[in-house]
């Protein structure tokens, strides 16, 4: 995954925040994913409106530190197609 | 018991602090995917049936009453239903339910013995994204299939996914409940699914309903328990299990899945007449959580009821809480223990180690095991089906003036109408 680019959320995908983060829901692939964590949830919901990944990131205040551990998170639903690459 | 001197199972890993089932046991806002039987009406009689299917509840929602609990799994962002029955095909509304729940982002994986997938349902059904299907099968033979789910059942599931397989429908789900007849099954139902192209679906046998008649007949044994877990950690990923084997992970790994028991936590049942229940094979007053007719309707059952408040917070192991294997098995299958009598904080009846069928072989059978909720099988014996040959019919054409006049109108004029319709002439009776 390129985080200097733009991705959002597959549009066949639904989401649903709850107490310990939020569920994702494929209808395409009919997969279910969780997110652990509310600021991983605050970045999801924020690639839509960023011209990339690492600026979503900076957006929810995500330090230079942490930021190898969100981006394997967000690796990860990208390979269950959860996330799309979109055009910035 | 001899099991464990046989073969040493090894330890489950302890749980992490941060893992994701731990979280779930107190609970969702909303289910993370929820059955709805729409009808208790079916065209078979399959003995071990978990709701005792085959005459319809007069009382059933009506097709309103359904857009309305739609509406609110829609509100309560509940991703997908899985709907049955009973048959729910046999609903003359059914397909306006699907349509309604899909246009509504709400969608559907609907479980059905084929019996009305024609091949232009088939053709309908592969259009769109947002139905799955599940057609239920119980023996990769007719002989297997058909002892369990009657005459004629294989053909119909066998031609069902025919249709499906040839309206280029890819990856609708076979769903097996496996039995002591079945396991050794298990390749055959995996190369049917893959000539198929379809995914295999393994579920548990439960007691409840007309299972709990057959449990002892139909329940693998304790060799066809372990032989199942090696298939399964073998197939992995490939084989769906609806999450119903985690009492097998005290043999070792746990299986793939959420292994917890869901009950009032992530899943529920509501059932044809709206009564919502803890889990599917619950149909008991003991996990009757409310009804969707009542004020607030289902998301108040969910939210507040006073039995899912209570399975959402942390159960006590009983006997099971020294067990090393405890923290995946979770001591098994709630409704598994209640309908084979059982305590709840026990072992499950079927719990790997041996102790469940210790308390079985103890236990008072006649006064101790409770009878499930309502039954609804049909009222006849299931017939054998012959070819009787083409039965000759006269049909003909009555005028119809007006509805023909109950038995039970009371009216010394009923049916009597000098000028102008009767009324008042039909009961519901």
């Amino acid at each position: 995954m390129d985080i200097e680019r733009a991705w959002d959320v597959h549009p066949q995908v639904s989401l649903r925040p709850e107490p310990f983060g939020a569920m994702l829901y494929h209808f395409g692939t009919r997969k279910l994913s969780f997110l652990k964590d509310r600021t991983l949830l605050s970045i999801v919901e924020t690639l839509a409106v960023s011209p990339s990944v690492h600026a979503a990131c900076k957006t929810v205040g995500v330090s230079d530190e942490d930021l190898p551990r969100f981006t394997a998170a967000l690796e990860i639903l990208e390979r269950s197609a959860m996330l799309i690459e979109r055009a910035s | 018991m001899t099991l464990l001197e046989a073969k040493p199972l090894a330890p489950a890993q302890p749980p992490s602090p941060g893992r994701l089932v731990d979280l779930f046991e107190y609970g969702l806002d909303a289910p993370i995917c929820l059955t709805w039987e729409l009808t208790y009406a079916c065209n078979l009689s399959c003995v071990h049936c978990l709701s005792s299917s085959g005459r319809r509840d007069p009382r059933e929602l009506s097709t309103d009453e359904c857009k309305a609990v739609i509406d609110e799994l829609e509100r309560m962002q509940v991703f997908y239903v899985n709907i049955g029955g009973g048959e729910p095909t046999v609903r003359p509304d059914f397909w306006e339910l699907v349509d309604y729940a899909t246009a509504h982002k709400v969608g559907v994986k609907f479980s059905t013995n084929g019996i009305k997938i024609t091949p232009e349902v088939a053709r309908r059904l592969a259009a769109s994204d947002y139905v799955d299907v599940q057609i239920s099968l119980d023996g990769a033979t007719a002989e297997v299939n058909d002892h369990v789910r009657g005459p004629g059942s294989y053909a119909t599931a066998m031609r069902a996914m025919q249709n499906l397989a040839d309206a280029g429908f890819t990856g609708f789900k076979i769903s097996v409940v496996c039995t002591r007849q079945n396991i050794p099954q298990l390749d055959d139902f995996k190369a049917i699914a893959d000539r198929l192209n379809a995914q295999l679906r393994l579920t548990r046998l439960r007691p409840s309903g007309r299972g709990a008649d057959v449990w002892d007949e139909l329940h693998p044994t304790a060799a066809q328990q372990r032989e199942l877990y090696d298939w399964l950690v073998a197939n992995g990923d490939n084989v769906l299990t609806g999450d119903s084997f985690f009492h097998l992970s005290a043999y070792g790994a746990a299986l793939p899945g959420l292994n917890l028991c869901g009950a009032g936590r992530v899943v529920c049942l509501i059932d044809p007449i709206g009564d919502v229940y803890a889990c599917p094979f619950a149909i008991h007053e003991e996990f009757l959580a409310g009804n969707v007719r009542s004020e607030g309707g289902f998301k108040k059952v969910w939210r507040d009821s006073e039995l899912f408040t209570r399975l959402r917070k942390p159960q006590s192991g009983g006997a099971c809480s020294s067990c090393p294997f405890f923290s995946t098995c979770k001591g098994g299958c709630m409704a598994a223990k209640f309908f084979t009598g059982l305590p709840l904080d026990g072992p499950d009846p079927e719990c790997v180690r041996g102790f469940g069928e210790e308390l079985l072989s103890q236990r008072d059978a006649a006064s101790s095991i409770p009878k499930p909720d309502g039954d609804h099988s049909h009222r006849t014996e299931r017939a054998q089906r012959k070819s009787t040959g083409p039965i000759a019919l006269t049909l003909s054409v009555r005028g119809v003036e007006r509805p023909p006049v109950s038995a039970c109108a009371e009216d010394p004029l009923a049916g009597f109408s000098p000028a102008g319709p009767t009324h008042g002439a039909n009961c519901s009776c």
